[in-house]
């Protein structure tokens, strides 16, 4: 197999502005970051409380969430499309193959990364961090957002994993989105079609482009973290 | 003779397989500068976490500054009067300023008065020259004296401070007694954990002895 001439075309399509590949890419960033954007004050809330907070079954929904980090993606699809189906209960919201069913696939997938990651942060701070709050006038809200503020790498770490478990997946995406060119599909949905059609140029741009995401997602938290993260 | 700031009666404190507090009893004057010994693990620590709102308690009452406080609620308004400083103080990952700041800021302080109120911390405290230095990278006494300042500042009814000078070298201690000493100076009214003789035999300073659960003055 010629892998030389579609990359060459993948390049070409992707700094020549190709309209459709752009489409693509924009689907999967407005998508993910929604999912993210909407998921993530209530997860990373989750997870404090979870680390904080005594209750009942405490360790079990610790069990749950911990399950759900490698639950399958397409399992999560199939549970959204049964609820968003026509005959479905939600199914009057008629939101199934539209970009919103797949933000909520998007935060049901991105929730228990962003869950367990927050709770080893903050679980991993130094207890001194909340009762200095505390003892200094800072009220309970106060100081758990001092705390989140003191493990903000472990936070950062945990919206970064988020955004790139959802970014690349596929079976959910596919499930819930139905994969319809300039409206659902996203770059893995598009990876996968092109590369079964044959039509390698495309697949590879995009998987550039998903590969330029993972390692810029990573730098961006490396940046961020600079010298108060290596402590 | 002044008001008593604090008084405590009957407190009680238990563990599983513990009674670690099994009465105290005690009124510190406002003003006054009281240092807490007794052996490790008979529950210095445990006593001012109480009195800070940081720990329940089992029993007992609470007064301060006459106000009766329920124990099973300790009241958010009190925390502003109270401030409890660690043995080994924890410093927010931000600057030192902003350490300093920070309880004024949870008072409502506004920012140009903040900012006067912490300069002069910062001065009060000799850690000008450390303003760039992220908190991580300080020494334990530069810690410390951080702490203080940051606690200082905040012009509390009553500052608890847990043996301030333990693990510190004899430089970082020096310079640490040299503030616990302008804070007794300013009439802060302050009780100390300690082990340390010198803050021990410190003039016009009053001695609680913490042994068998109970407290007596000595």
């Amino acid at each position: 197999m010629d892998l030389l001439e579609p990359t060459r075309e993948a390049f070409r399509l992707l700094f020549t502005g190709d309209a459709e590949l752009w489409r693509i890419i924009f689907t999967s960033l407005n998508c993910s970051l929604a999912a993210l954007l909407l998921i993530g004050p209530p997860s990373v809330a989750l997870g404090f409380l979870i680390s904080k907070v005594s209750f009942p079954g405490r360790r079990a929904l610790v069990v749950l969430v911990q399950a759900l980090l490698s639950f399958p993606t397409v399992v999560v699809g199939l549970a959204i499309y049964m609820l968003l189906s026509r005959q479905g209960p939600l199914g009057f919201l008629k939101l199934l193959f539209t970009p919103g069913a797949m933000i909520i696939g998007y935060m049901v997938i991105a929730l228990p990364v962003l869950v367990v990651f927050t709770l080893s942060a903050v679980q991993g701070a130094d207890p001194r961090v909340y009762e200095t709050a505390r003892s200094l006038g800072a009220g309970k809200y106060r100081a758990a957002v001092t705390t989140l503020f003191e493990v903000r790498f472990g936070v950062m770490a945990a919206l970064f994993n988020g955004f790139g478990r959802v970014v690349s997946e596929v079976g959910c995406s596919i499930m819930v989105g139905g994969n319809i060119a300039g409206f659902t599909r996203n770059i893995p949905t598009a990876i996968a079609l092109e590369t079964s059609k044959g039509e390698f140029a495309q697949g590879i741009a995009l998987g550039f482009v998903l590969i330029v995401l993972a390692l810029g997602v990573n730098v961006a938290l490396s940046v961020l973290q600079g010298e108060g993260g290596m402590k | 003779m002044s008001d008593p700031a604090l008084e405590l009666k009957s407190l009680t404190k238990s563990f599983p397989q513990r009674e670690l507090l099994r009465g105290v009893d005690l009124a510190l004057v406002a003003g006054g500068s009281y240092v807490l010994t007794g052996d490790n693990g008979c529950g210095k620590t445990t006593l001012m976490r109480i009195v800070a709102g940081l720990e329940a308690a089992n029993g007992g009452t609470l007064r301060f500054e006459g106000a009766a406080i329920d124990l099973g609620h300790y009241p958010e308004a009190l925390r502003h009067k109270l401030v409890y400083v660690h043995q080994q103080p924890y410093l927010f990952q931000t600057s030192i300023a902003h350490n300093i700041a920070y309880g004024l800021k949870m008072r409502g302080v506004p920012k140009r008065r903040r900012e006067l109120l912490v300069r002069e911390a910062i001065a009060w405290a000799g850690v000008g020259h450390l303003s760039n230095v992220l908190p991580h990278k300080l020494s334990g006494g530069e810690q410390q004296r951080v702490a203080l300042a940051r606690a200082k500042v905040l012009n509390p009814g009553l500052l608890l401070l847990d043996e301030p000078t333990a693990n510190l070298d004899s430089d970082a201690r020096r310079q640490t007694l040299a503030l616990i000493e302008a804070l007794r100076h300013e009439n802060v009214t302050v009780m100390i954990a300690t082990h340390d003789r010198e803050i021990i035999a410190m003039p016009h300073v009053k001695r609680l002895h913490l042994e068998a659960g109970r407290v007596n003055a000595r």
